[in-house]
């Protein structure tokens, strides 16, 4: 029989315990620890939150509406409501429009408006006040970068929406991020071939190049893939994102040799520059006894509508074109055409495909808890959402899937179909190994999955 | 040289922009003596304007085409604009091709009444309160302005083209006598610096001949004697305050077929129209004209490639550089009067 004897130094253990249990949350003591706390954000009652993140303001505001659009279409499909859109086409069958994991999906939203700050602030109040257990959305690599950086930090999935720089999925590849979207490489080396059947391996080419991440991993890409194959680059000059007025970098162009023009902008950047290229007449020119060309590596439909009749004849790429022939395609085109009466654009099938992709990985898991979605989303083939069979890879969260080299058309019918497909690039071209030096070399990893909490 | 030349004409045409928004300031901020930030708005106004006129001529009654398919694959509702119906394809074509000029006629009544209502409605409050608030007054109408056109044309950029034979470009090298394709130029940036000095012209014209704008002189020289001689200069200021919004309204319609137009392109310019008006010289009509020409050649000299290579980053500081250096050693600005913002 031991007798027990306080002392100063039992008196103190004593002490710190009972300390320590006073202060600790209450929730720590509580029964539902394991359930709530195991991961951030774990859904509790009938229903779970998603965070959409899209530009409501600003420059990419319309490619923003867009996206939520698609991203409501998404959670009215997966509550069961409507025609039930991809779940119809979709080669995984674990969503059964019952919400995700029989919880009634809901959401939340916020305005990135563009600016990398702005996007981290209105993810991180969709997380901490909202609940909100997966971000997805944005229309720029900027965004792509903080937001995905701020979700690993927080414990919860980032699905990113429209972000093209080689660095979201390179060196800033985050376990807890993942990114449908194709990529500044992807696109060099689906153009490449199709630049070289239509335009010849012996070009000069000019590049402008907006001054930004953005820009700089698109100009990389372009130029390492098309001197590849023979052509010489004359000069890369970087533009000021602000740049309104192209001129001053187009007349430079008139005399310089080069008898292609590279234009590595998006948005309103490229809008204005093409403009003012068509203005001085540049596709009218004969250079080195060639035709003239002008090249834009990203397009979108908002772009083109922005360009109007000056993208004829422009060659460029697109991660996803309403005009695919695929079974997926043609059901998500019928599903959000029949609802918001206009077939969708490249970002909102992202989105909206990004969507299905988190909540099947749910399903598939078995739990909400991100390294249980990591996990299923690594190495996932899939098809039926449009893009024809696609691969998550699990090294850099990349997915890998056929890219569409499209080009300005000379005779539209509608306000819808500015852009042709001119050829699809087999995903086998456009694929590269994870630690290619355009993607952070050895040195870019995913790290470890974070649940929070 | 002919690189030198090209990018000359590229600053005259920046520098018309640059001339009549800071031209419209100065005018406003020499009768009325308030910092207008809301004036790259009035700018962003003009050019919605041409957007205006041209969705409206290109109002259309919808058919149904059996043969061609929408992308549902249903049969495709074609427009017919209004225009075709009432005036037959090729002149209702024409019609809707030569909508920026046009719209040029449809913009000065729309800018005067909305620069009455500016300062009627709210910028007279501001007369004789510091010019910070009248800063934070108009920048907020600005932004007012911005969103309410986002909110009915959206965020996109939408193409107002040039009419068809005054788009494409002209070997203007020739001319001068320089060698085939040495300098072409786009037509319509020709026509945009053309009308620029006219209208710049006409409003000097104005301000020096007739009896109206010598009294408006008089009075930004001395507000108070004029009033002292029974003349109602206030009611002259605010017609004044309707013909820099004009100004500037015609500006923004002339200045789509170059860039197209949307809801932020007010703000691009207001900075820089700004610096254009301290470098001239703060009231000096003359000044912000000289410095707007100014500072968009040295712009656009200073985007060339060699003057990139030679100080990285050049063409994003040039004109915040020049407008350093001028106020180091002409406090004033280039043309400015003693006496004007110096109390």
């Amino acid at each position: 029989m031991s007798s027990f004897t306080p002392n100063r130094r039992s008196l103190l253990k004593g002490g710190v315990a009972l300390g320590a249990g006073v202060a600790a949350p209450t929730i720590f003591t509580g029964q539902s620890w394991a359930a709530s706390h195991a991961y951030t954000n774990a859904p509790q009652g009938g229903s779970v939150t998603l965070g959409f993140n899209v530009p409501q303001t600003g420059p990419y505001a319309d490619e923003g509406a867009d996206e939520l659009l698609a991203q409501q279409l998404a959670v009215e499909h997966l509550n069961g409501m409507g025609d039930g859109g991809c779940l119809n086409t979709f080669s995984s069958k674990a969503l059964k429009g019952n919400g995700i994991l029989g919880k009634k999906v809901e959401f939340v939203t916020g305005d990135t408006q563009t600016k990398s700050d702005a996007a981290r602030a209105s993810a991180k109040s969709m997380i901490e006040k909202d609940g909100a257990i997966m971000i997805n959305g944005g229309s720029s690599s900027g965004v792509a970068v903080a937001v995905q950086g701020l979700c690993q930090e927080a414990g919860v999935i980032f699905m990113a929406g429209l972000t093209h720089a080689n660095d979201t999925t390179g060196k800033d590849r985050k376990a807890n991020g993942f990114r449908h979207f194709f990529n500044a490489y992807m696109s060099a080396a689906a153009l490449a071939p199709v630049l070289e059947a239509e335009l010849g391996a012996d070009r000069r080419a000019y590049h402008l190049t907006a001054d930004y991440n953005w820009g700089w991993t698109q100009e990389e890409s372009i130029v390492a893939s098309t001197q590849a194959m023979g052509w010489e680059t004359v000069n890369t000059v970087k533009t000021p994102l602000a740049s309104t007025d192209f001129s001053s970098y187009i007349t430079p162009v008139l005399n310089s040799g080069a008898d292609v023009l590279v234009l590595n902008h998006y948005g309103g950047n490229m809008v204005n520059s093409l403009s003012n290229a068509i203005q001085f007449d540049l596709l009218n020119k004969q250079v080195n006894g060639k035709d003239f060309k002008i090249v834009v590596p990203l397009y979108s439909e908002l772009m083109a509508a922005g360009a109007g009749e000056n993208i004829k004849g422009v060659l460029g790429s697109m991660n996803y074109n309403w005009q695919l022939d695929n079974e997926g395609s043609k059901q998500f085109v019928k599903s959000f055409g029949e609802k918001y009466g206009k077939p969708p654009s490249n970002s909102a099938q992202t989105c909206y495909a990004q969507v299905l992709l988190y909540a099947d990985a749910c399903e598939r898991a078995g739990t909400f808890n991100p390294c249980g979605v990591v996990a299923a989303l690594e190495g996932f083939e899939f098809d039926g959402l449009g893009n024809g069979k696609t691969l998550y890879r699990a090294d850099d969260h990349q997915c890998f899937k056929d890219v569409l080299v499209v080009r300005g058309a000379q005779n539209p019918t509608t306000a819808y179909d500015t852009l042709e497909i001119v050829n699809v690039t087999p995903a086998e071209q456009v694929t590269y190994a994870p630690n290619n030096p355009l993607f952070g070399g050895d040195e870019a990893s995913l790290g470890t999955c974070n649940p929070g909490a | 040289m002919d690189a030198i030349l090209l990018q000359i004409l590229n600053g005259l045409d920046k520098g018309s922009a640059y001339a009549l928004i800071a031209l419209g300031l100065t005018l406003i901020f020499g009768t009325l003596g308030v910092v207008n930030f809301a004036h790259g708005a009035l700018f962003m106004i003009g050019a919605f304007c041409a957007v205006t006129l041209q969705k409206v001529l290109t109002l259309s009654t919808i058919s149904i085409d059996p043969e061609k398919k929408d992308f549902l694959g249903q049969p495709l509702k074609v427009e017919t604009p209004y225009v075709h119906n009432w005036f037959g394809e090729a002149t209702g074509s024409s019609i809707i091709e030569w909508s920026v000029p046009l719209a040029i006629l449809f913009a000065i009544p729309v800018m005067m009444a909305v620069g009455y209502a500016m300062e009627r409605g709210l910028i007279r409050h501001f007369y004789n309160r510091p010019h910070a608030d009248q800063i934070l007054v108009t920048f907020g109408l600005a932004i007012v302005l911005q969103e309410i056109v986002k909110y009915f044309f959206g965020a996109n950029p939408i193409q107002t083209p040039a009419p068809d034979t005054v788009s494409g470009s002209i070997d203007i090298g020739l001319m001068f006598g320089f060698a085939e394709n040495a300098i072409i130029y786009p037509i319509w940036r020709l026509v945009y610096f053309a009308f620029a000095f006219a209208i710049i012209g006409a409003v000097f014209a104005f301000l020096r001949f007739t009896t109206f704008g010598m009294v408006i002189r008089a009075g930004m020289s001395d507000r108070e004697t004029v009033g002292l001689l029974g003349i109602n200069i206030d009611k002259r200021f605010t017609f004044m305050f309707g013909i820099a919004a004009a100004v500037a309204g015609l500006a923004g319609v002339m200045y789509g077929p170059i860039n197209p137009p949307n809801y932020h392109m007010g703000m691009d310019f207001l900075v820089l129209s700004f610096v254009v008006v301290v470098v001239g010289g703060m009231g000096s009509l003359p000044g912000a004209v000289l410095a707007g020409f100014l500072l968009g050649i040295l712009e656009s000299i200073a985007s060339t490639a060699w003057a990139t290579t030679m100080i990285p980053g050049i063409n994003q500081i040039i004109i915040y550089l020049v407008a350093i250096i001028v106020l180091l050693t002409r406090p004033r600005g280039l043309m400015g009067r003693k006496g004007v913002m110096e109390e």
